[in-house]
């Protein structure tokens, strides 16, 4: 006869574990832990909307309080998913307005959110306190009007790059007067002016407000009044940070500042004029977290800034403050200011470098790959690397590698395509190579530049706990994608752009598509026929073609596919599609037939 | 250590007729699978540019009959990173230059402090619209070009990269007026659906709400001033 504990008991261990893969896990025990577990979980994750439907979620768990769901693969942010694909939130807040009326949270992440979604969910939620919206678009500023009237428990407001219609800034002057349970508002997408009596109204009343992040409407002069009445700050973004001449600002922000000793990530600093940075200083004392990537302030004013705050000396020093070091700035920060880094940002976590020009054929910043080798030399916790650059050789990639075997992100970008090791012509294979082999904790890799089917055999040997991988103009045949596919035991999501991929490596692998979240391949050779064939013979997963040219029975079978999304699911194909989506499935092939 | 060869024996798929023997040659349909495909292969497939040389000649032919204008945007040959999906960039960063350079000039709250103008872009025909982001063009030319390149796999008529160029060409505009070529419109703040080109650019820009690319016979009604102009002239 087996032990048990009793349920409540079961139930109060199981409220420890808050990592959805142990949650799963404990689920798959035996029969009577997967009851107690779905009646015990609070939180759920669904990393592909169209993975599962509403219905089964809520079936399986009655007791949720908050849902985090992605939509749109992540190429969707570089323009490559058309207008109207799909990924709509509304089936999901409908669904849950009728059986989750105490859900508490809703984060989504390339979703398309219309004001009646948002309308119908701050009206049904009574309990309602956060909403996080991260590279969403299809509302307006009127549904952020019906969040700030009727969500009376709201704590988080935060709009990470959305695309949102801005029709005026009268939203804000939506939340009550007597709403004060705001502590976080991030608005920094937004373009129009909000009233700025109402914001500073909002923030005087809301005494837990620690994180506020404006847009760039609001001007630097009305910094002060903010910040004097929220010294209690954690995170804070400004809005545009320049001004005509008026040195009474300049005072008024150093006053001001100071007075936050509570800062830990700053962010904003659109129009950056130099002169006002060091008013900033003085919140500087406990910075873990500094955004720049606004900020179009060259070199040396960049580095200035690095060297003469005084609260990175302090970091050094006072270990205990820093959590999350994560630096993110422009190129204009050049070889230069990357190699100040080590030596003020000793604990730095995360780099992230963007381009200020992406578009340009010369480069306008000497900003190169040695930048990257400095900073992986002299900061002994770097894990996660963003970088774009315009030249890298293997040399570099190889030192990298070895310096900083604790990578587990790295994602870099040199911006002309298949560029060759600037020092010796060749493929950027063994630096590449070396990455994945000296980085065994790798979880992403995005890479770049001139590479044969040589860098996946590298990947496919070494990279056993890669979980995403971004690929493009790389590989010369269906063996780089075999490698990946057979070799990559963790792999989750893989992601390819204009590759000379075919039929063979996808068919040959077609069960490993079934341990993944999600392929994405376009501008590649996969075939219609190929496509069908999968679809047919694999009923857990969708495969969607996607072509602008009409449907791909108007050309020959073997014609390549334009763009191809296959994810697992166990909802079936999806209603939603446009009419340039077609899911390969047994209906459609006899249908077509 | 890995075998080299994809093992199709212990494969359970592989494309070929019902009943056909196995090996990698038969139902061969992967194009190019074990050629590289270079860059430029890519580029033809997005941009439908001929080679280089024809392109050259288009060029100068087009230069010889005065129809660039001179900023010669359209002289220089695409840049590799005028792919679609590359640089892998979001949009928003994208205006980061280009609006830093407006801001030393317009006051930063009357641009509406946004640095996006987005707005959904149809062509008749085509089966999906495509979202723009205004303002990471800076002029007429740079947004034809953009829209060219993004529905150039359409043929509607003469509608195409040279159709939106001949646009630009005054003389031209009657032919392509009368004609079946295409012609981009858009829909003002007011409703109203007017001919691009006819305002300045940044009043364009904050004016537009969406563009359509319709057949030119359509669009009579919305020229008045611009058909006048080059009936004065002729």
């Amino acid at each position: 006869m087996a032990y048990s504990f009793p349920e409540e008991v079961l139930e109060y261990v199981f409220a420890f574990l808050s990592s959805h893969k142990d949650r799963n896990a404990v689920s798959l025990v035996c029969k009577s832990w997967y009851e107690i577990e779905r009646w015990c979980r609070r939180r759920i994750f669904i990393g592909n909307c169209y993975a599962v439907s509403p219905q089964i979620v809520i079936r399986r768990f009655p007791e949720v309080r908050a849902v985090k769901i992605k939509g749109k693969p992540h190429f969707a942010d570089f323009n490559l998913v058309p207008e109207g694909w799909g990924a709509y939130v509304y089936p999901w807040i409908s669904a849950m307005v009728r059986s989750y009326p105490w859900l508490e949270e809703i984060k989504l992440k390339r979703m398309v959110v219309t004001d009646e979604s948002l309308e119908l969910l701050s009206k049904s939620f009574k309990n309602f306190k956060v909403l996080v919206l991260s590279s969403c678009e299809g509302f307006t500023t009127d549904g952020l009007a019906s969040i700030a009237a009727n969500c009376r428990n709201l704590r988080e407001l935060d709009l990470r790059e959305c695309e949102v219609e801005d029709l005026s800034g009268h939203w804000l002057s939506h939340f009550p007067d007597n709403f004060t349970s705001l502590v976080s508002l991030n608005m920094s997408c937004l373009g129009s002016e909000v009233s700025f009596s109402a914001l500073e109204r909002l923030v005087s009343r809301c005494p837990n407000l620690r994180t506020l992040r404006l847009n760039r409407a609001v001007p630097v002069e009305k910094l002060p009044n903010l910040l004097r009445r929220a010294p209690q700050l954690v995170e804070f973004g400004t809005g545009a940070y320049s001004a005509e001449n008026q040195t009474d600002i300049f005072s008024n922000l150093v006053e001001a500042f100071s007075g936050c000793k509570h800062l830990k990530s700053l962010s904003g600093f659109w129009d950056v004029d130099p002169a006002y940075l060091p008013a900033m200083y003085y919140a500087c004392t406990g910075i873990t977290s500094l955004n720049l990537s606004n900020a179009t302030v060259q070199s040396p004013d960049l580095v200035e800034l690095i060297i003469q705050c005084p609260n990175l000396k302090c970091l050094w020093r006072e270990r205990e403050l820093i959590e999350d070091m994560t630096t993110q700035v422009l190129d204009y920060i050049e070889d230069a200011g990357l190699k100040a880094l080590p030596s003020y940002c000793k604990d730095l976590q995360e780099l992230r470098v963007f381009p200020s020009d992406p578009y340009g054929a010369e480069p306008n910043v000497s900003l190169t790959e040695q930048g990257l080798v400095t900073v992986s030399a002299g900061c002994p916790k770097l894990q996660s690397v963003l970088y774009f650059c315009r030249q890298m050789s293997n040399a570099a990639l190889i030192t990298i590698a070895r310096n900083r075997p604790n990578l587990i992100r790295f994602r870099l970008c040199i911006i002309d395509p298949q560029a060759p090791d600037y020092l010796t012509l060749e493929p950027l294979d063994t630096g590449f190579g070396a990455i994945v082999e000296h980085c065994k904790e790798l979880l992403r890799l995005s890479m770049s530049g001139l590479l044969t089917d040589r860098v996946f055999e590298y990947i496919g040997t070494h990279a056993k706990k890669l979980e995403m991988l971004s690929i493009a103009f790389a590989g010369d045949s269906d063996l780089g994608l075999h490698n990946v596919l057979s070799g990559c035991e963790s792999l989750r999501k893989l992601e390819i752009m204009d590759c000379p991929f075919g039929d063979k490596a996808l068919l040959a692998n077609a069960a490993k598509l079934e341990t993944m979240r999600s392929l994405w391949m376009s501008s590649c050779s996969v075939s219609y026929g190929a496509c069908k064939l999968l679809g047919q013979k694999m009923p857990k997963l969708n495969v969607e073609v996607m072509d602008e040219r009409g449907h791909p029975d108007s050309r020959p079978e073997t014609c390549p596919v334009e763009k191809l999304y296959i994810y697992r699911t166990v909802a079936g194909p999806r209603v939603d599609k446009p009419n340039f989506v077609w899911t390969m499935d047994e209906d459609a092939v006899l249908r077509l037939s | 250590m890995r075998s080299t060869m994809i093992d199709f024996e212990k494969t359970e798929l592989r494309l070929g007729l019902p009943g056909a023997g196995g090996g990698e040659n038969e139902g061969e349909t992967s194009r190019n699978s074990s050629g590289k495909r270079g860059f430029s292969e890519t580029v033809d497939l997005k941009l439908n540019l001929n080679s280089n040389s024809s392109d050259g000649n288009q060029v100068e032919d087009m230069k010889q009959k005065n129809i660039i204008p001179a900023s010669s945007d359209s002289a220089k040959p695409p840049t590799k990173a005028q792919v679609v999906g590359w640089p892998p960039v979001r949009s928003f960063r994208k205006n980061i230059l280009a609006v830093q350079k407006d801001t030393t000039t317009t006051d930063v709250n009357k641009s509406g402090g946004s640095h996006m103008a987005f707005v959904k872009v149809s062509v008749d025909g085509a089966p999906y619209l495509r979202k723009v982001d205004l303002k990471i063009y800076k002029s007429y030319q740079q947004l034809y070009d953009a829209l060219s390149k993004m529905f150039s796999s359409f043929t509607i008529g003469n509608c195409g990269s040279q159709g939106l160029k001949d646009f630009m060409n005054e003389s031209k505009l009657i032919d392509l007026l009368n004609g079946s070529d295409c012609v981009p419109t858009y829909e003002d703040k007011d409703g109203d659906w007017m001919l691009v080109g006819d305002v300045p650019w940044e009043m364009f820009v904050d004016s537009c709400k969406r563009i359509r690319i319709m057949k030119g016979s359509e669009a009579i009604g919305l020229a008045p001033r611009t058909v006048q102009r080059c009936k004065n002239r002729c």
